[in-house]
């Protein structure tokens, strides 16, 4: 006899992804489908997909989502959400979604504390676009809009937006977690399972900040981009319970 | 369920759209202060919440079109309002809520622009609201009202064709109609909403396949084919949709052709020129898009040099489709004010003048 430990959750559709190799979202995609099979929630889950790297997410999830323009998924879930009150109903975000083009709906959303999950993939960089600098890009960092490296006279800081939306009243919770290891991808799948468990309790907006590695647009290989995440990433974006 | 002793209230244009969506099953709205609107946004705040219906006020104009998207993704009839400047921040999201053929009713209460512009009556959008406005090959079907009663009926075809073709429809109004009073007969209607099924809505994929609601096609070839369904049904819409009223046209050797606010101007001036014996009618287009073009191409009119007066509050919008459509069969001539001013009864006349 013998037990299956390990198989591919029912909200994951059997096919090969699109991304990069060493690339954060195709761990992110399975762990958010791992809690959603767990809370038994597959029938009710609401996903709304993004532009950016992630943009076709919805073909990889076998549940039922939105595409929403640049920026404008929280919008999206917001009418989603109080629509259909019933159902859980998450988002999806890169950097230059949730903390750029999208910060006006992502300040109001969390502001009214619409009970929402938003998983926020912060990876430094525009991958879909070709590796242009993001809000959250390091100083020194370069990429194909900063190509000495950003530098805070000319571009300004990276934008911790978790710790800004942390200030609102309307904010249950928010934690940021590094997918450097295996350990915290253990750690990001706890901290994704309460975000989604604090939407069924209906106690307000949560979000999960994961630090995810590009290593295509950061310009190294998939070992040294996750090495880049524990020792230069997290000390601009510290990993833990922000709110 | 159609009350058999409807009662008359006191409405501005504004709040008859309001309480017209709410009469015809709006179960969201979102919206975001503009003037010459507001009072639109502000009857729905009171009686939205009232009737156990959803009001949001956005924190953008870009927020509320999409937030009309995700509602209507989410099964339900969803509707926004605005005003000229606010409306050119919605596009994109008017764009997409036809790319994913979502259902949605945009109210536009047109002021002057081009820019901040400022907050008196204008038709200078009619370019944007019929040639779809954002990016794309796109169409919004557009209603135009001319008086506060026909605001207040286009509301339930307005949700109607939404659904019927899954498509954006614009109420394209200005500031005069929204800001004039006027008694409108109220219909108490219910159930219009579950007229039609959705079976592609958001709701969860219990029972069944999951749904996606998008406009992304990057497989080769699959944009230009959901471009050609979105083509026939605009096909569709152009054969079947077309609204036009016509009056005193039959003997007429000129005609006005006037939308919304201009066309009551204009109908109160050809009644007075009939009394004195001239021969003056009216063609009024109540979609805009479609456009009646059944009303002028192929008529072979009994008056022999016909003209046709395209009268607007702008700088010769409309008159380029009536060109279109008389294909060159007619004189067309063109009388325009934008930038708040309103065409005068005594202004029309003397340009009718000097053509007879």
């Amino acid at each position: 006899m013998s037990d299956v430990i390990y198989s591919r959750p029912k909200s994951l559709n059997n096919i090969s992804t699109h991304y990069c190799p060493g690339c954060g979202h195709g761990i992110a995609h399975r762990l958010i489908a791992e809690v959603v099979d767990e809370l038994n929630i597959r029938e009710s889950v609401i996903g709304v997909t993004p532009i950016g790297c992630a943009v076709i997410a919805y073909d990889y999830w076998n549940f039922d989502c939105s595409e929403a323009a640049h920026g404008r998924a929280l919008a999206v879930a917001t009418a989603i959400k109080r629509v259909r009150p019933q159902n859980i109903v998450f988002t999806y975000q890169g950097d230059g979604d949730l903390a750029a083009i999208g910060t006006n709906e992502t300040i109001h959303a969390a502001n009214r504390g619409e009970n929402l999950t938003c998983i926020f993939i912060n990876n430094a960089v525009y991958g879909m676009t070709g590796g242009q600098m993001a809000p959250t890009t390091l100083l020194g960092q370069k990429t194909a809009t900063t190509i000495t490296g950003r530098d805070q006279k000319l571009h300004g800081y990276p934008l911790k937006i978790s710790e800004m939306l942390a200030l609102l009243p309307g904010v249950k919770y928010i934690e940021r977690v590094a997918m450097d290891s295996p350990q915290g991808i253990l750690k990001a799948k706890k901290a994704i399972r309460l975000a989604f468990e604090n939407q069924i309790n209906n106690a307000g907006f949560s979000l999960v900040e994961l630090l995810s590695p590009c290593p295509t647009y950061w310009g190294v290989s998939p070992k040294e981009a996750l090495r880049w995440i524990k020792e230069e990433m997290t000390k601009v974006f510290p990993p833990g319970r922000i709110k | 369920m159609v009350n058999p002793k409807p009662k008359k209230i006191l409405l501005s244009g504004n709040e008859a759209i309001a309480e017209g969506a709410i009469q015809a099953g709006c179960q969201f709205y979102a919206g975001y202060p503009i003037t010459p609107q507001n009072e639109l946004t502000a009857y729905m705040a009171k009686h939205m919440p009232e009737n156990n219906r959803i009001f949001i006020q956005s924190e953008s104009e870009t927020a509320a079109i999409n937030m009309v998207y995700g509602a209507s993704a989410a099964g339900a009839r969803a509707m926004t309002s605005s005003s000229s400047p606010g409306i050119s921040l919605k596009q994109e999201g008017i764009s997409y809520l036809a790319g994913a053929e979502l259902p949605a009713v945009i109210v536009n209460i047109m002021r002057a622009g081009p820019g901040l512009g400022n907050i008196w009556p204008s038709q200078a959008d009619y370019f944007q609201a019929t040639r779809g406005g954002g990016h794309g090959d796109y169409r919004c079907i557009v209603l135009a009202p001319s008086s506060v009663q026909e605001a207040y009926g286009q509301m339930f075809k307005a949700f109607e064709l939404a659904d019927k073709y899954r498509n954006p429809v614009m109420i394209l109004g200005d500031g005069l109609l929204g800001q004039m009073m006027e008694p409108v007969e109220i219909v108490k209607a219910e159930g219009l909403d579950a007229k039609y099924d959705k079976p592609w809505a958001v709701t969860g994929c219990k029972g069944r396949e999951r749904n996606i609601t998008k406009s992304f096609h990057m497989n080769e070839g699959d944009l230009e084919k959901a471009n050609l369904i979105l083509q026939k049904k605009y096909a569709g819409i152009q054969k079947k949709e077309q609204d036009w009223e016509e009056f005193l046209i039959k003997d007429a050797k000129i005609v006005i052709v006037a939308y919304g606010s201009m066309a009551r101007i204009a109908k109160g001036l050809v009644r007075k020129l009939r009394q004195g014996g001239m021969r003056i009618g009216l063609i009024r287009p109540v979609t805009l898009w479609p456009f009646p073009v059944k009303a002028f191409a192929n008529r072979k009119p009994k008056v022999s040099n016909r003209k046709f007066l395209v009268v607007e509050m702008s700088y010769g919008q409309m008159v380029e489709d009536v060109r279109l459509s008389l294909e060159g069969s007619s004189k067309v001539e063109f009388l325009g004010r934008s930038g708040g001013g309103v065409l005068t009864q005594a202004q029309i006349l003397r340009k009718i003048k000097a053509l007879l």
